[in-house]
């Protein structure tokens, strides 16, 4: 897929890899809607990314409020016409420090679900319509090492990612044929305020930079050969072209993910 | 009559589909799924994937009285204007005949949405009995918005000017916690959202052009957060955006739903196209169905925005070289498909536009060969518009017939597809 002129909304866009991703699909020139809660920091990342000539508008809302579904969906569409790709990258920690699942608050689960898991349904439900009706769309699930492998502590966020995965397999087996393609990707450990949040014990310098797997998602967001209901390893994927120094060399971006 | 619909059902499977074929004048009573038998292998269905639009604004004029604005004919300007329909006092809760005019206003004149009246004797803001709990003047996205509460200051709002010294009186005079007015209390700014009347129709004061305070991402945040969709008196609590979208909808330029659609569930669409049943979309605006204004209704559907992409134009013509049917889900649809063909001397070409088409016993259809649509009572203009595709008396002896049966009609209501089992005689 030629990202030139194509309409994609990223959630989780103001910080750390949804920032990242968004300035690299700006520099591919693809037209973006970036949603989330933190207006400040959405807006100048929006603001920059027009100031270099690009396309992006910044829909401060939740996610995870079923309220705001809707008007994200409806505001996308409006100001980008079709919306081709999605990109479900917000996610929720819970409280920090993380807590076993003995002590974890019932409502806290409810809510890292209602945003991980919940939040990206609705979305999707929105705009995959539209997507349906053209023959043609992508909805990438941004998941976690954590849906897969079941470190202590990260109970409700990993019990997320893992639905979060499957949910995106189904979908994908359910609209196999129509054109609307389904993938998942564990971007791996990322240097982010996420991250920081989760393990501030780790080791900076054994992460990698959120520009770069930034750089990585857009590669797999226009290779078509990527089939539906995948699920791949940022660190793993050797598809593509390797990414310029100039790109690697950006200013670092803080951000999210585990 | 046909008992309207007054709610949204669970399950649009349930959705009773009477069919009435024009050509052997015979009907059926079926459900929507039968959709699968009905159509045939090569036939087209082509839906509106109008989304529909937050479009009922509660708000006041300049000297503080309330008033709705109901936006239509969007077609996304992007430029932030807009026509509306202004009413007065109160909310869809009273037909619309019953409402209070709108006040007067003139080009120039400043509204003022999300907010709500002051209380005073006589009548309070529309937003009072029953409201929905998200409560609509919570502000959520304060992006750009003017500061329509006072500056932590003290001094004068930022609307005062173009309002004068009265316009404060809605921001400020709410009660603390319970009303749409609070809490404008120092250092907690609201923002609103604000238009200016640039026209006002000469022959029907309440049609008006507005011009927004505010543009993009910016106006699209402040319409959600103000706007509600529009509905009527018949419908039973107030509806939340979701329960008016069908399951495609797209970009929001639909005053009113295109509520043919809402029977069809992605579970049907897939299984007709494994039946070799295409779905194609055009794009438009439907407005309004009634304004309450005998002389404004008379000139409804006024102008509305469409587009018929290139893809659409491609599948009606490979239905009819293949001898299939096109069948347009609502008379948005049709009136959409026929008028962009009439605005192409009979010949359908990928086009944006506006279309002023009525349909009626009198059209020549060059498009659109049956149609799915929600039932309505005979003397209706809707009744009226379905004359283009079946005999007045075959569709009263139909329409006798789905009453009879308990078939429910309106919005959420069930459906009549028109459709004979060949392409009609042109």
């Amino acid at each position: 897929m030629d990202l030139q002129g194509k309409g994609i909304l990223i959630t989780g866009a103001s910080r750390g890899l949804g920032a990242a991703l968004a300035r690299e699909l700006a520099r591919r020139g693809a037209r973006l809607i970036l949603v989330a809660r933190g207006e400040q920091a959405l807006e100048e990342v929006a603001a920059a990314i027009r100031a270099a000539g690009g396309e992006a508008h910044a829909i401060a809302a939740d996610v995870g409020a079923k309220d705001e579904v809707y008007p994200i969906a409806g505001a996308a569409a409006s100001l980008l016409g079709d919306v081709e790709v999605v990109v479900h990258n917000a996610s929720e920690l819970g409280p920090v420090p993380l807590q076993l699942l003995a002590d974890t608050a019932c409502e806290d689960l409810e809510h890292v679900f209602a945003v991980n898991l919940v939040g990206p349904f609705r979305l999707t439900k929105a705009l995959a319509g539209p997507m349906l009706l053209r023959g043609r769309g992508l909805v990438v699930h941004v998941s976690s090492d954590a849906a897969t492998a079941a470190y202590p502590r990260w109970g409700a966020y990993g019990a997320s990612k893992a639905a979060f995965d499957h949910l995106a397999r189904i979908w994908a087996a359910e609209l196999a044929g129509t054109g609307v393609r389904f993938f998942g990707v564990d971007p791996g450990e990322m240097d982010t305020e996420m991250h920081a949040a989760a393990l501030p014990d780790a080791d900076r310098t054994t992460l990698a930079r959120p520009q770069e797997v930034a750089w990585k998602l857009a590669e797999m967001i226009a290779d078509d050969s990527i089939p539906t209901g995948a699920r791949l390893e940022a660190g793993a994927y050797a598809g593509g072209a390797h990414p310029s120094p100039d790109v690697l060399e950006a200013p670092a971006a803080v951000g999210l993910s585990r | 009559m046909i008992p309207a619909a007054a709610w949204p059902r669970d399950d649009p499977r349930a959705t009773r589909l009477l069919h009435v074929d024009p050509q052997s004048g015979l009907f059926a009573d079926c459900t929507i799924g039968d959709l699968r038998t009905l159509l045939r292998p090569g036939d087209l269905l082509v839906v509106n994937d109008a989304a529909t639009a937050p479009a009922s604004l509660a708000g006041v004029t300049a000297s503080g009285e309330p008033i709705e604005a109901r936006l239509t004919g969007a077609g996304g300007s992007g430029d932030g204007s807009w026509r509306a329909v202004l009413f007065g006092a109160g909310d869809w809760r009273r037909r619309t005949e019953d409402r209070p005019p709108p006040p007067s206003v003139q080009p120039g004149d400043l509204l003022l949405f999300g907010e709500t009246a002051a209380p005073r004797s006589g009548h309070t803001a529309s937003r009072d009995a029953g409201a929905p709990a998200d409560d609509r003047a919570v502000d959520r996205s304060p992006t750009h918005e003017v500061q329509a509460g006072p500056p932590a200051d003290g001094s004068a709002p930022a609307f005062a000017s173009p309002f004068g010294k009265s316009a404060s009186a809605p921001a400020t005079a709410g009660t603390p916690g319970k009303s749409a007015g609070a809490p404008a209390t120092a250092g907690t700014p609201r923002k609103s959202l604000l238009a200016t009347v640039t026209e006002v129709d000469p022959a029907s004061p309440r049609l008006v052009s507005l011009q927004f305070n505010l543009r993009g991402a910016a106006l699209w945040r402040a319409l959600y957060r103000v706007g509600r969709p529009v509905q009527y008196a018949h419908t039973a609590k107030p509806l939340a955006l979701w329960q008016v979208q069908t399951a495609y909808a797209a970009r929001p330029w639909a005053a009113e739903a295109p509520s043919a659609g809402f029977a069809l569930t992605w579970d049907l669409l897939l299984d007709l196209r494994r039946h070799g049943i295409a779905t194609a979309r055009v794009t438009h605006a439907a407005g309004l169905s009634s304004t309450g204004d005998g002389p404004l209704d008379a000139r409804l559907p006024l102008a509305e925005s469409y587009e018929v992409p290139e893809p659409t134009v491609r599948a009606v013509e490979s239905a009819h070289a293949g001898g299939g049917r096109v069948v347009a889900v609502g008379t948005t649809v049709a009136r959409a498909l026929e008028g962009a063909a009439a605005q192409g001397g009979g010949r359908l070409l990928p086009s944006r536009g506006t279309t002023a088409l009525r349909l009626g016993p009198a059209v020549r259809r060059s498009v659109v060969d049956g149609i799915v649509t929600g039932l309505h009572d005979p003397g209706t203009s809707h009744f009226e518009l379905l004359e283009s595709f079946a005999p007045r008396a075959l569709l009263a002896e139909a329409h006798a017939f789905a009453e009879q049966q308990g078939y429910r009609g309106h919005e959420f209501g069930d459906a009549v597809l028109i459709l004979g089992e060949g392409r009609p005689e042109r």
